[in-house]
């Protein structure tokens, strides 16, 4: 056992509160109404009207069109997340599966062209992606949302270096078996990707809950908004004397990390357990 | 159950110019037990794989049964294989594994149940059904994996060093079994190893290969008495054959100037081999220098030279021994190669079958 030593756990604590602070700040500024922050500023102790504001921010209509709820804005924040997930899971794996399995003409060479593209961030190619939605009529819908961004050189390199760790023996075991491509990729390659799946499950999903910049491009129609459109929209509101709704923008800032934070509790206890349970 | 037969079969990698396998002619008679053997590299795997379908024939033709497979999947072959580090799918339980292969090919609930559970009995693997392979230790791993050959009662098994990552003693008691569970069910077997002690057990008839080619073919016993080559003579046996070179003089083979035994053979150089079992301490022999002694307890191993060639004699006795001892050996039990070929001399001993004592 190694002694306790008093400096390592200040240095810990000063580094958890430092992490730890600014969250319980927004939480605990969040149950104030907004006329105290404003005057008294943030808070680190819970206040009285967390309840009302949730509520609020959750069900109250508003918009330009009156129509855009908290709720609303999470659904919505949730379809891109899953979307993401999901979608580029289910691509990169095929993407994966072919340049591990098949053998073609240059399948290195395309490995290192999805590789590259890395190097080239939704940002750098966001106007010529735009005018591809708009051309095809794909501005204002989930389609146009997600789709374009589906394809991930992460995904497909992560997955195509599990392939290749996969022994050749399972496939050619398989191939006995009478599993043909498709058979075996499902029975075999899916559930033995579990782990990598929940990892890149995390990622990919945080990934598409925190699109910003895109979702403001693509979509004008206000049922289309995702929450951090909404937290935005809330801080813009300098007209005149009134007060922003620091509360209310708290209050939809925590909303927007309880399901990250939860896709991370639940799937990283999945990815622990694959990877104590699989050693072979 | 089928025969296996291999015609004028090779195999050349793409972007290499050796062959890794050139021309394989095997006959398998139905329910044999057929050993390939040799070192490391020398195309064993290859060679079963073509059977297998999972490696292309780039030469000649293989018939399993009266069906020529060369463009055959492997599902459609009718084989069942057994790898070395077993293959086996680590997501499904030991009755998934075993009924993977038959749920696929369409098999009804009821026979893949009964098949599952006939082979989960011979291979007492009862016990372990609803377990993962990880759950399991080598040995058993390696009898799901024979498990799952057997479900498909197929044509014939295919076995790839199934033994080579046990440990000693399971090698050698799951090597009596494979060899039970074979006579038991009476399936046709290839089974390649590099270790001759498992050859010499397990095979009806052994091919030991050498850098892709067929050295000899035939029951062990024959292959160890009457070694085709030089190789085959170095390959198979424990401790391996001694090769020295000697000359044949007025019907008499000379090892380094002494008399050894009379042999019908012209006169001349030769690869002379013999045996560590075979040679006898005997009083007016060729006279050894002995060089060190490996105690092995029921025998030991008396290691020496002769002139400067080296030789191994097995000695039963526990008398100490002199710094030079006479060695003899039966007329019959001595090998004569030719000195350039490596090739037996078939004249050499007496005829084989009766083994002389
Ligand atoms: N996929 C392959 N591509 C090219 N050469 C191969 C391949 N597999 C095996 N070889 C070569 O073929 C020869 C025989 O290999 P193998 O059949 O695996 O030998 P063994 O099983 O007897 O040890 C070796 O020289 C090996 O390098
Ligand atoms: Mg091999």
């Amino acid at each position: 056992m190694q002694k306790i030593k008093p400096l390592d756990h200040l240095i810990l604590i000063l580094g958890a509160l430092f992490l730890c602070t600014p969250v319980v700040m927004a939480l605990m500024s969040s149950t104030h109404a907004a006329i105290d922050i404003h005057s008294n500023g943030l808070f680190l102790t819970p206040g009285s009207h967390g309840a009302e504001t949730y509520t609020k921010v959750l069900t109250s209509r508003g918009g330009f069109t009156g129509d855009v709820t908290g709720l609303l804005m999470l659904t919505n924040s949730m379809i891109m997340g899953l979307g993401f997930a999901i979608g580029k899971i289910a691509l990169s794996m095929m993407a994966a599966y072919a340049l591990v399995y098949f053998r073609f003409r240059f399948a290195t060479l395309i490995f290192w062209a999805i590789f590259a593209t890395l190097l080239l961030p939704l940002e750098v190619r966001i106007m010529p992606s735009y005018q591809v939605m708009s051309e095809l009529h794909l501005l204002n819908t989930y389609t146009g949302l997600i789709v374009p961004l589906l394809a991930s050189a992460t995904g497909t390199f992560f997955f195509r270096q599990f392939f290749r760790s996969v022994p050749d023996e399972l496939l050619e075991a398989a191939r006995i078996d009478g599993a043909g491509p498709v058979k075996f990729f499902i029975d075999v390659l899916v559930p033995l990707s579990k782990t990598m799946m929940a990892a890149i499950f995390i990622i990919m999903f945080i990934y598409g809950w925190n699109q910003y910049l895109w979702p403001l491009l693509m979509t004008t129609d206000e049922s289309f908004f995702t929450l951090m459109r909404g937290i935005k929209s809330i801080l813009q509101v300098w007209v005149g004397s009134q007060i922003p709704d620091y509360n209310e923008a708290f209050a939809l800032a925590v909303l927007a990390m309880v399901p990250p934070v939860a896709v991370v509790v639940i799937f990283q206890r999945m990815f622990i357990k694959g990877l104590t349970e699989s050693d072979k | 159950m089928a025969h296996l037969s291999l015609t004028n079969v090779g195999k050349t990698y793409g972007g290499s110019a050796q062959a890794a396998v050139a021309d394989v002619n095997i006959e398998i008679k139905d329910g044999e037990f057929i050993v390939l053997v040799g070192p490391s590299g020398c195309g064993k795997s290859t060679l079963l794989r073509m059977v297998a379908g999972l490696e292309t024939i780039s030469q000649g033709e293989i018939r399993i049964g009266e069906r020529l497979v060369n463009q055959l999947d492997p599902a459609e072959r009718d084989i069942a294989m057994v790898f070395q580090n077993y293959a086996l799918y680590p997501h499904m339980s030991v009755r998934d594994n075993m009924a993977y292969g038959l749920k696929n090919r369409g098999e009804s609930k009821a026979v893949i149940e009964e098949r599952v559970a006939e082979a989960a009995r011979m291979l007492e693997l009862r016990p372990y059904l609803d377990r993962k392979p990880r759950a399991l230790s080598g040995g058993q791993r390696q009898r799901v994996a024979m498990g799952r050959a057997i479900v498909r009662q197929p044509s014939a098994f295919l076995f790839d060093e199934p033994l080579s990552n046990l440990d000693a003693k399971l090698r050698v008691s799951m090597r009596m079994e494979i060899r039970k569970l074979q006579r038991r069910l009476g399936t046709t077997s290839l089974y390649v190893t590099h270790d001759q002690l498992e050859a010499m057990t397990l095979a009806d008839r052994l091919v030991v290969l050498n850098g892709g080619r067929v050295e000899q073919i035939g029951a062990p016993l024959e292959v160890y008495r009457a070694p085709a080559s030089t190789f085959v003579a170095s390959f198979i046996g424990a401790p391996a054959m001694c090769l020295l070179d000697a000359q044949v003089e007025n019907g008499t083979v000379m090892l380094e100037g002494h008399a050894l035994a009379p042999v019908a053979q012209a006169a001349g150089p030769v690869t002379l081999g013999l045996r560590a079992e075979d040679l006898r301490i005997t009083p007016g022999g060729v006279p050894m220098r002995v060089d060190h002694i490996e105690e092995l307890g029921a025998q030991r191993i008396v290691h020496g030279y002769v002139g400067d060639q080296a030789l191994a004699m097995i000695d039963t006795s526990e008398a100490p021994l002199p710094e030079t001892v006479h060695l003899g050996v039966a007329p019959a039990r001595v090998h004569l190669f030719d000195a350039q070929s490596g090739r037996r001399i078939e004249a050499a001993a007496q005829p084989v079958a009766v083994p002389a004592e």
